[in-house]
């Protein structure tokens, strides 16, 4: 009966789920979707599509990260075709292609705009220097990446530049986030790691920065397949609270607990003054705002914000810092469902904004479809079609959990289990031959 | 008296190496199915050195030995360092048993010795910041550690370019990281890894002639002394953590 089980959930590893994600352009000028290997860009300054130019002929794969540089000049996208793409935003051309040995976790873009960096799926992050794009010459260029520093054999799952450019940081399958000195010259190697934030029980998710006038390094806010979003002063390595957010969500939203396990984050966004953090959580049909008090260094739950009509699980979220719009996408590549093998819905919440009053709530609604910027002909390009059946929105959510956690959380297995796996090992197998 | 354990030596109640063999190699890529603390606050040093917390309760351990096989540089540090905490980080499990055994065993026929050695059995080249603080560390061994000399391997060898950000954020600058083995191709390698690292610097001649450790790293581990037996070579490689950080 278990091995059974074993075996099912293995070959379910084979037809790997990657989850939609959306990035908005710092200004809003443009948003981002990527579902599978499909990259859709509206442009909300001309109201249309944009039309991507790649003469190197566009993902192969699932996408697995996007983003914008802080600028928003750059964007940059990479996944499991082992490609990381940079886009010049103007053109929406792509100007750098550059080839990655294993598959492609993460991204960023440091502030200046002058390196990407990325994550492969063996804990290397590799550093590309961008600094000399020849807008003159358009022509891609195909670019060497350089190793700067690993987590030994953990996937990366998230990679971030802290906001005043002086440290990258990383977090892993191990439960682990890896503050590294940013070096003048990256392409020498990152080699002074300044701290580690433990205290998460499970892989580490998500990252986002809590920035404030008078603190430039700012904070740090993590999520975690354990349910809990925490508050890191991450200079220093030090664990300032700890938010259980699955908990609190299944109070105040009734997630049904036939699971076994507390529900993962899956997505943080904050604003621009960290006064408030949008959480996407896993089985919870729209997302938990938590208040993040700079100066007490704590996070509290302020309330969940329910998505009416559909069962809409993001699994992606972003949002200009300029603007009180939070943009939530929720979808998956390759379902196995008949027709629609790729589903996007793109929603959006307004009201996501300074919250400087502990007391009022804040005033947060999600938008109609009539509603958001861009309107019909931006759901069209992002969504790929306007209306979306309510099965393929339990269908993926499904996908996406799975995928997740076969990904991210370690089997653990009998010691008996364990024996009896390891008879597939080459050095055991010349023992014992006649063993299938 | 007790009743007499049947894989322990009847004569010096020490453990005997042949209930306690291992495979060689244990495969430090595999998940780890053992428990490891999620933060060094949670590593409980009182369960490792009971006797020395009765008193002081703030002390650290400064040594550790990575990959520490049957124990036997510790057990020769414990007496030359009576006063500093050391621990051994051991991949296979039977060989860590081994080396439990070993300490108490000492520990109970030489009453008041031995206290401040202990073993975990961990996989240190994912877990060294689970146990150990920023700058906690005084010294670090690798001695013997494997050669994996097929070229997909080498990143299953314990001393790498990347593996060494993680030692020098755990050493204190003027800590000294000690490495020894008998395979010139991993000396070589090992050698060029520190060389090339811009937190180490080569210990200078005098140091290492006056360093009573150095003389440690042949003759107290077993492998040392197998190769000792058989009149081989081995290759030495003692660089210190420097202080000044990067320019950044």
């Amino acid at each position: 009966m278990e091995d059974n089980h074993m075996e099912e959930s293995e070959q379910k590893l084979e037809t790997e789920v990657a989850p939609a994600l959306i990035a908005v352009h710092p200004s809003q000028i443009s948003v981002s979707v990527s579902v599978g290997s499909e990259l859709r860009v509206f442009s909300l300054q001309d109201g249309s599509r944009v039309k991507l130019i790649d003469e190197t002929g566009g993902h192969k794969d699932s996408i697995r990260a996007i983003r914008y540089s802080r600028s928003g000049q750059f964007f940059v996208s990479g996944g499991d075709d082992k490609l990381v793409k940079v886009w010049d935003t103007k053109s929406w051309r792509c100007i750098y292609s550059v080839v990655s040995e294993k598959r492609v976790t993460s991204l960023a873009i440091s502030g200046d705009g002058m390196f990407v960096c990325f994550a492969d799926k063996f804990g290397v992050v590799y550093v590309v220097d961008i600094g000399d794009h020849n807008y003159e010459n358009p022509a891609p260029v195909n670019k060497k990446a350089v190793p700067i520093l690993s987590h030994y054999c953990s996937i990366i799952t998230r990679l971030e530049y802290s906001p005043d450019g002086k440290y990258i940081i990383t977090a892993d399958r191990d439960f682990k986030i890896r503050v590294t000195v940013f070096p003048k010259e990256p392409l020498n190697g990152a080699h002074e790691i300044q701290s580690f934030c433990l205290g998460h029980t499970e892989f580490v998710s998500c990252l986002a920065f809590i920035s404030c006038q008078d603190y430039a390094q700012g904070l740090l806010v993590s999520g975690s397949g354990d349910s809990t979003v925490r508050l890191w002063d991450y200079a220093s390595g030090c664990l300032l609270d700890t938010c259980d957010v699955g908990a609190e969500a299944g109070v105040l939203h009734s997630i049904q607990r036939q699971e076994e396990v507390l529900p993962a984050i899956t997505d943080l966004c904050a604003t621009a003054d960290g006064s408030l953090v949008a959480v996407a959580v896993q089985s919870l049909p729209g997302i938990m705002l938590l208040r993040c008090s700079f100066s007490a260094r704590t996070l509290s739950v302020v309330k969940v914000v329910s998505v009416k009509g559909e069962t809409f699980i993001p699994t992606s979220i972003g949002a200009a810092p300029s603007s009180p719009l939070l943009w939530m996408v929720m979808g998956a590549s390759s379902l196995q469902s008949n027709d629609s093998a790729l589903l996007a819905r793109v929603r959006a919440v307004s009201g996501f904004t300074t919250n400087t009053s502990e007391s009022t709530e804040p005033e947060v609604s999600v938008l109609e479809d009539t509603e958001i910027p861009g309107g019909e002909p931006l759901l069209q390009a992002l969504q790929g079609k306007l209306s979306i059946g309510e099965e393929a929105f339990s269908t993926a959510a499904e996908a996406v959990k799975t995928a997740m956690r076969n990904l991210l959380i370690k089997k653990q297995y009998s010691a008996e289990r364990r024996e009896f796996r390891k008879r597939g090992r080459n050095d055991k197998k010349n023992q014992t031959p006649a063993q299938s | 008296m007790e009743v007499s354990n049947p894989t322990h030596s009847k004569t010096t109640g020490l453990p005997r190496k042949r209930f306690y063999r291992a495979r060689a190699h244990s495969n430090p890529l595999s998940d780890s199915h053992f428990p490891v603390p999620i933060s060094p606050s949670q590593f409980d040093s009182t369960l490792h050195y009971p006797q020395f917390f009765k008193s002081d309760s703030s002390k650290k351990i400064e040594f550790a030995d990575i990959g520490c096989g049957f124990g036997g540089l510790l057990i020769s540090l414990s007496t030359l360092f009576p006063d500093t905490l050391m621990i051994g980080m051991e991949l296979r499990d039977k060989v860590t048993e081994y080396v439990k055994e070993r300490i108490l065993a000492l520990r109970a026929s030489n009453p008041g010795q031995y206290e401040n050695v202990s073993v975990v059995r961990t996989n240190s080249m994912k877990y060294i910041p689970n146990y150990f603080e920023k700058g906690q560390l005084t010294k670090m061994f690798f001695l013997f550690p494997d050669p994996h000399f097929k070229e997909k391997n080498h990143r299953r060898r314990v001393i790498s370019p990347h593996l060494l950000d993680e030692y020098a954020f755990v050493l204190r600058a003027g800590g000294i990281i000690y490495t020894i083995t008998d395979v010139e191709e991993l000396g070589v390698w090992m050698k060029s890894c520190l060389e090339g690292h811009p937190l180490f610097e080569a210990l200078p001649e005098d140091e290492l002639e006056a360093d009573p450790v150095v003389k440690l790293l042949n003759t107290a581990t077993e492998e040392g002394q197998k190769v000792a037996r058989n009149e081989g070579q081995t290759f030495r490689a003692v660089y210190r953590r420097i202080a000044t950080s990067l320019p950044h």
